[in-house]
């Protein structure tokens, strides 16, 4: 007798699943950010975006090299370590060698990912310890910024200098707003930190379009909005506070949010779900203490800038945080475990 | 009124939404599915112990006639969906891919398969624990999927006392429309069926929960209870898994059942309306559990249906009815697209606990690349119980089960909206279950 019946599948339920995939929400963020991009390349050039793909192709390539050949194909294909490349090299300044960049690319996914056995399990923002690394590194190469605003196509000769050269900055260096305002108290216009035509990372300048693409990733809900929300409530209390007890001395709160790296880190790195928290109690937390850490070491500590400290900080509380913000169970008074 | 109602809406909390696909046979009267030659009843159709048959091979049955008596209080009895006679006895396929003792019926194909309507019962006049052999001796279980005996449920010991009575349309099972139509065509038998168990166990009010996709059948029901004030509809909004138990409770009196407990200890009793229904059948016409509604759909379904499906009919012949199965189907699951089983085989029979008979297609089967665990905490925002599942996840990876129970592992339901909420793919429940079931078979542990 033979049997008509389809070869039916054993495939246990439940069967539905919601749309969002991890290669998708990774998608989400790089669109998200790719306004932020082109307005980083218009006001720095092309050696922006000669910057990011020499530090998108580092993390790309220790990825491929170290990941085992049966996993590869997944590995490259969840977008992870494109956007880390991308978010580190959007935290770099536009004249940095670009061998520099490349060594910091292979850091993050190398140091900040791989050794911790992949994606997921690191404790540290992989960029952000790209950065971390190559700020001890190459402090001088790090904290050299160059204007906005000049031709597209100037290529200047630091950022094709050869691997393991000092470089030979040929342009006359800009301050950051942070850098000005830490070392000579002074301001910068707040349009152009909206827009980011001041000196910086290159991609971290324009707040108006960092604001934007966050507010697209949390209408495609692939954002914890609570860490942005926080991070800002955090750091416009304290900078207020500070402001009202000395304003010649302090920045504003709005100085304080539109400057630096504050929103990039804010919306893109702290939110970055394997290295924050995983309840809604802690993320509130985690916020809270990034704006503070921020805020505390613009201006009371060595550095102009404080974002990439603060997040990495509170990146090494999240086991802890995570361990005393777990959710009442259904049912169980006062338990939490 | 519906506008305070939609700013005051009463759910659990956390939970997902799936979409619905319910409009492929919400509309669709139920029909009945023809008798056909074979019949297979398997004696462990409910939780607790099987039944234990009370006829023998050759011997002819009338339908509704009592085939297998309760196996003990845990048990309930079974009925012939059919009139004909007895064909064998022994292991028969079941849904879960084993063989399980059942008797097998062959239909007379001459009967008329008439029930002569008996007079009504005066359960007014019986004691409870009278109510209670009552109940079991019917063979009702609770019709929601779980198929857990009615009878046990209503028996209250002495230091309880039920003060609300909840009946369950909510539904929440994408595809199911079971309850819906059942609420749309027997509002009365439901009205009535929560009347006596009001009555029967003292309780003061009676509420009757559906989601408000479902806008039908609660204007029919408020328009059959009139001016009743002790039975009332309360909307819910769409929401899964609305229809466990606890969170239904959690619901619609805003009261969170405690861990280990039951919600008779909260003075509160749960039924599935077509529990309901059936207690009304089996006092009013004598009618015990013999067949019940299923909802076959799906997108592998020819022709989606709301079925009266005599019990023990094989799945095979109630496809056929409706049309069999299209080409592109890959996967047959027996209950909701969240909380059902597939089947390996079609020869398996329709049970007291078969909601549903869903085809679905390579779109829904496909294993999607599985991705690592990025922590984004979807899970978390899921579980209805506020559990950790990707805790549990990769505990169960480690094969750490002591640690999980150290977590409420047991507490879990196995409600599947972890896994319906993760976008890496990894099968959280799946990993679930294994951890329970490797902990529950360990000898001398519970």
């Amino acid at each position: 007798m033979k049997s008509n019946d389809p070869h039916l599948r054993l495939l246990p339920a439940p069967l539905l699943r919601q749309g969002m995939t991890t290669p998708s929400a990774m998608r989400d963020v790089i669109l998200a950010l790719l306004p932020a991009v082109i307005a980083g390349t218009w006001f720095f050039g092309l050696k922006a975006l000669l910057v990011l793909a020499a530090s998108i192709a580092g993390a790309m390539a220790v990825e491929w090299a170290f990941t085992p050949i049966e996993k590869r194909r997944n590995a490259i294909g969840d977008n992870s370590a494109l956007l880390t490349g991308l978010l580190l090299g959007m935290t770099l300044p536009p004249a940095l060698p670009l061998w520099m960049a490349f060594v910091g690319g292979m850091t993050a996914i190398g140091l900040g990912k791989v050794i911790w056995g992949g994606l997921g399990t690191n404790l540290f923002n992989p960029a952000l310890l790209g950065r971390a690394f190559l700020l001890g590194t190459f402090p001088i190469a790090m904290t050299t910024w160059s204007a906005p605003g000049v031709g597209f196509f100037d290529l200047p000769s630091s950022l094709l200098a050869l691997p393991f050269q000092s470089p030979v900055y040929d342009a006359v260096a800009a301050a950051t707003p942070l850098g000005l305002m830490k070392f000579e108290q002074k301001g910068s216009d707040f349009l152009n930190l909206l827009i980011g035509n001041t000196g910086g990372s290159l991609g971290e300048t324009s707040g108006l379009l960092l604001i934007l693409g966050g507010l697209y990733l949390w209408w495609r809900r692939d954002l914890d909005w609570r860490i942005p929300v926080a991070i800002a409530l955090a750091a416009v209390i304290f900078s207020s506070a500070l402001y009202l007890a000395d304003s010649a001395k302090y920045p504003g709160p709005l100085f304080t949010l539109f400057s630096g790296g504050f929103l990039l880190g804010a919306i893109y790195m702290a939110t970055d779900p394997v290295t924050s928290p995983l309840t809604p109690r802690g993320a509130w937390i985690f916020g809270l203490g990034a704006g503070l850490l921020v805020v505390l070491i613009r201006v009371f500590g060595g550095f102009p800038e404080g974002m990439m400290y603060a997040i990495l900080l509170m990146n090494a509380a999240t086991p802890l945080i995570d361990r005393y913000t777990q959710p009442r169970v259904f049912g169980r008074g006062g338990e939490t475990k | 009124m519906s506008l305070l109602g939609s700013l005051f809406q009463r759910s659990f909390r956390h939970g997902v939404h799936p979409e619905g696909h319910k409009e492929a046979t919400v509309d669709l009267p139920i029909q009945r599915v023809p008798f056909v030659q074979r019949y297979v009843m398997p004696m462990g159709q409910h939780i607790g112990v099987p039944a234990k048959a009370v006829v023998k091979v050759g011997q002819a049955l009338r339908r509704g006639q009592m085939i297998a008596e309760a196996g003990g209080f845990m048990s309930t009895a079974l009925h012939s969906p059919v009139t004909g006679k007895v064909v064998g006895i022994g292991p028969y396929r079941h849904q879960d891919g084993s063989f399980k003792p059942a008797i097998e019926i062959e239909a007379d194909p001459y009967a008329t398969q008439r029930i002569e309507p008996q007079p009504p019962k005066d359960w007014e006049a019986m004691t409870m624990p009278e109510f209670v052999a009552e109940v079991q001796q019917a063979g009702i279980v609770g019709m929601g999927g779980a198929a857990f005996p009615a009878h046990v449920k209503y028996s209250i010991p002495d230091t309880q006392h039920i003060d609300d009575v909840l009946v369950n349309g909510a539904e929440c099972e994408p595809y199911l429309t079971n309850d819906h139509r059942l609420m749309m065509e027997r509002p009365a038998a439901l009205i009535r069926g929560t009347e006596i168990l009001l009555r029967k166990l003292g309780a003061k009010r009676a509420i009757i929960g559906v989601e408000d996709n479902k806008p039908d059948a609660i204007e029919i029901l408020r328009r059959h209870l009139g001016s009743r004030s002790n039975i009332s509809v309360v909307t819910l909004p769409m929401k899964y898994p609305q229809g466990a138990e606890k969170m239904l409770i959690r619901a619609v009196y805003d009261r969170e059942v405690p861990a280990g407990q039951l919600p008779r200890d909260l003075g509160i009793l749960v039924n599935n309306v077509g529990t309901v229904v059936a207690i009304a059948d089996w006092f009013d016409t004598g009618m015990p559990l013999i067949e019940r509604v299923v909802t076959v759909s799906g997108p592998g379904a020819a022709y989606p249906a709301n079925l009266i499906v005599p019990l023990g009919t094989p799945v095979r012949e109630v496809l056929r009815f409706c049309g069999g199965l299209k080409d592109e189907t890959r996967e047959v699951v027996m209950g909701g697209p969240m909380m059902g089983a597939p089947t390996a085989s079609l020869d398996v029979p329709v049970l007291k606990g078969t909601s549903g008979i869903l085809a679905f297609t390579e779109a829904e089967t496909r294993t999607g690349t599985e991705y690592p665990c990025i922590r984004c905490g979807r899970c978390l925002e899921a579980c209805p119980y506020f559990l950790n599942p990707s805790r549990f996840a990769r505990l169960a990876r480690a094969r750490l089960f002591d640690e999980m129970k150290g977590f409420h592992l047991m507490d879990c339901v196995e409600c599947g909206s972890c896994t319906f909420a993760c976008p890496s793919n990894i099968p959280i429940v799946q990993l679930i279950r294994t951890a329970k079931n490797n902990l529950r078979s360990r000898p001398n542990e519970k």
